[in-house]
């Protein structure tokens, strides 16, 4: 189907099903129930699964598949991201044309960054790619203030006339997609139960899909085993008569227009932009969810930007009435106890856990969250071991 | 004149902090090979010692105030801290006074500990796996160590003035025969300047003269001949990596009263770092230093006020562009040794 492998062709469906009906999956839970606040099926929240799963899919071209770590991929979200914001402000306020903007936007400037980068690898090459993404943040924080609005970001104001799309005077103009809004949402109430569809995710989810499409294409190209050459032995290819220099570059520009688009598609669901987008703790979220969901494989770039996100909005609102409520059938006294003891994973805390789990993650799965799941399978069939997918694709940078 | 003399005297405490911390990281890549992001957040353990120090000095308890009543009726009661019990009013109070340069003690073995920790319970099982992997386990470790710091002592900024002795300002111009009050440097900064001197000549000297220091310099050269001639090296390189975690404490214990410790201090501090030892040379101790006080002292320079108005937002960019420049133009950056992680 579609040029892919069966197996690959299956896990694209489970992934489409998983996108289409992610409004019914994440909210298993009726509305005011005690449990609803484990709901992650709204708007704002699905979006962001899927553009960070963009994001992270884009890192993971380059990262699993070369093993060059890059620590300034938010420089190129944060690029696209103000391309996107130009184009609503100035061209038209529909969001395919701002897309496309902040794809080729984000692909020249990692055009540039890749060229310069990509001339030392292992740390240097970390660290190449964050002196230039922390420049770019400072640069976008300080000087470049009239493209990028300083401190205060830029958003969509009520003096924005852009050029195609008719604006009555003194309002503020929305992000649409043909027409329709991209806020426009579907609210379907079935028994106990609340779901929304809304259109922006629809179309962040189709973009995500594309883009997932797309990485599948490239890991069973010719193209993505000569990444994997890169990644395995730089020596032994060069003495084949190759230079990995031209492939590394082109997986860096791929997911440079990825981080791009996910950039892109942020402004278009939310329209607004700040230079924080672009500091190096948001290219280490990302790294963060490759590894976490399982570097150089399919899925677990997409797993790994749910499970940070999920835990980002979902956890993290956690407080002590409600962990007292969870405690309340046992005594007193090991209530107490016990939410003290659980108190500090969660709520505010919750970067604890996460930190927590990264160093699980690293220290006893180097294939993160999917080989955890492979392993389990494993388990479960009791076949013969065969060679796991999540080991051959290691995590080895390249030196 | 003046100007100039005043941007070096205001690099050199920030590049002493860069300096310090760099040291310890190069410590930690030339003897045990792995790439230390955690490094950030020992600097920022190093100065919540002062902060727990200050508290553990200034703790008190209730006492009468005699002869004076609230307008109630009832006694007045005031804090005294203990210390004051113990060693009365004036001792006490300068020992709560000089709570910072007595955490030195403190934190000394408390940063050796957490190093020594660190080294057996993580890292060792790193030192076969690849730099991605050493660089993302330690940076997990560091988010982990500030959750802990941030759920402990809250994401506020906490105050922990110097000693009273050294509030005040060098009038260094008058020294050298300028117009007074041109050239204002504040004493603690001198002292940091100082304190850091002593620490990198400490350590050097460690290496240089002492029959220990030989031998993990050795081993630094060529790990495995040490261990054919029957050293353990593994121990030493330990030791040493607790003392990388020492010396990243101190930096931050001497730090604490000139910006106030926070939980992510770490972080802000650590990439700079880590592009200072780049610079100087991945595995050169002494290139780790100059490079410190180097970029300390150019980002000084790069924020005085005709340099921003030619260059606007050149002091905020200035350290990652020479990081570029030299990383492209001299792979091993200014002091490394060859063949040291040169491509």
């Amino acid at each position: 189907m579609l040029g892919l492998k069966k197996t690959d062709a299956t896990l694209f469906l489970v992934v489409l099903g998983l996108a289409m009906l992610a409004p019914f999956i994440l909210n298993p839970f009726p509305v005011g129930s005690g449990m609803a606040q484990f709901n992650a099926g709204y708007p704002d929240l699905m979006q962001r699964f899927v553009i960070f799963g963009i994001f992270a899919i884009g890192f993971n071209i380059l990262f699993g598949l070369t093993g060059y770590l890059s620590f300034g991929h938010a420089a190129f979200l944060g690029v696209g991201s103000y391309a996107a914001i130009w184009s609503l402000k100035l061209f038209t306020l529909d969001v395919v044309p701002a897309i496309i903007f902040s794809i080729i936007l984000a692909g020249a400037f990692s055009l540039l960054v890749g060229f310069i980068s990509l001339r030392r690898s292992g740390i240097y090459f970390s660290i190449l790619t964050l002196a230039f993404a922390q420049m770019s943040y400072a640069l976008a924080y300080s000087v470049l203030t009239p493209l990028t609005g300083g401190e205060t970001g830029l958003q969509i104001k009520n003096t924005d006339t852009p050029l195609l799309s008719n604006v009555p005077e003194g309002e503020i103009g929305r992000a649409n997609f043909l027409g329709m809004e991209m806020g426009a949402s579907h609210e379907w109430a079935l028994g106990g139960w609340a779901f929304t569809f809304n259109l922006g995710y629809y179309i962040a989810a189709v973009a995500m899909l594309i883009a997932f499409y797309l990485s599948i294409r490239i890991f069973r190209s010719p193209f993505g085993m000569m990444l994997r050459a890169v990644k395995s032995n730089q020596q032994r290819m060069n003495y084949t008569g190759l230079s990995p220099k031209p492939y590394t570059l082109a997986a860096f520009v791929i997911s440079g227009m990825y981080a791009g688009l996910a950039g892109g598609l942020m402004v278009a669901m939310d329209t607004q932009v700040g230079p924080e987008r672009m500091f190096w703790t948001a290219s280490g979220e990302v790294v963060i969810m490759t590894i976490l969901g399982g570097a150089g494989t399919l899925l677990g770039p997409v797993l790994g930007a749910g499970f940070i996100k999920y835990f980002e909005n979902i956890v993290s609102k956690i407080n002590k009435d409600i962990l007292h409520e969870w405690f309340a059938f046992l005594p007193d006294g090991f209530e107490d106890i016990m939410v003290s003891l659980v108190y500090p994973f969660v709520g505010k805390g919750w970067h604890l856990t996460l930190g927590i789990m990264f160093m699980l993650v690293v220290i006893f799965l180097p294939g993160g969250l999917v080989q955890g799941g492979q392993k389990l399978l494993g388990l479960f069939r009791r076949k013969p071991k065969q060679p796991e997918a999540g080991k051959a694709d290691g995590t080895k940078p390249a030196e | 004149m003046d100007q100039i003399i005043v941007q070096i005297l205001n690099g050199l405490d920030k590049g002493s902090a860069y300096a310090l911390i760099a040291l310890g990281l190069t410590l930690i890549f030339g003897t045990l090979g792995v790439v230390n992001f955690a490094h950030g957040a020992l600097f920022m353990l190093g100065s919540f010692c002062a902060v727990i120090m200050s508290r553990i000095l200034s703790a008190s308890h209730k006492v009468a105030v005699p002869g004076e009543t609230d307008f109630l009726g009832n006694q007045l009661m005031r804090d005294q801290p203990y210390v004051y019990d113990w060693f009365g009013e004036a001792a006490g109070a300068t020992i709560v006074d000089w709570a910072v340069p007595i955490s030195i003690l403190f934190a000394i073995p408390v940063m050796i500990g957490v190093g020594f920790i660190m080294e057996r319970g993580l890292i060792k099982h790193f030192y076969k796996r690849p730099h991605a992997d050493q660089i993302l386990v330690t940076f997990a470790l560091a988010i982990v160590l500030q959750e802990i710091i941030k759920y402990f002592f809250g994401a506020n900024p906490i105050q922990t003035p110097a000693p009273e002795a050294f509030a005040g300002s060098l009038d260094f111009g008058t020294w050298l025969g300028f117009d007074p009050l041109t050239i204002m440097y504040p004493y603690w900064r001198l002292v940091y300047f100082l304190f850091a001197g002593v620490i990198i000549a400490g350590v050097f000297g460690f290496l240089q003269f002492t029959t220990f220091g030989m031998v993990v310099r050795a081993g630094m050269a060529d790990r495995e001949t040490v261990g054919m001639l029957g050293i353990d090296i593994d121990k030493r390189f330990t030791l040493m990596f607790g003392l990388a975690a020492a010396v990243a404490g101190l930096a931050g214990v001497m730090y604490a009263p000139i910006v106030a410790p926070n939980y992510h201090m770490g972080m802000d501090f650590l990439v700079l770092s880590f592009v200072v030892v780049v610079v100087g040379g991945m595995g050169s101790l002494p290139g780790a230093v100059a490079a410190g006080f180097l970029l300390g002292i150019l980002e000084s320079f790069a924020s005085m006020p005709w340099m921003v108005d030619k260059l606007p937002g050149i002091n905020q960019i200035i350290i990652y562009l020479v990081a570029i420049i030299i990383l492209l133009t001299r792979p091993r950056g200014l002091m490394g040794r060859k063949g040291v992680m040169e491509d």
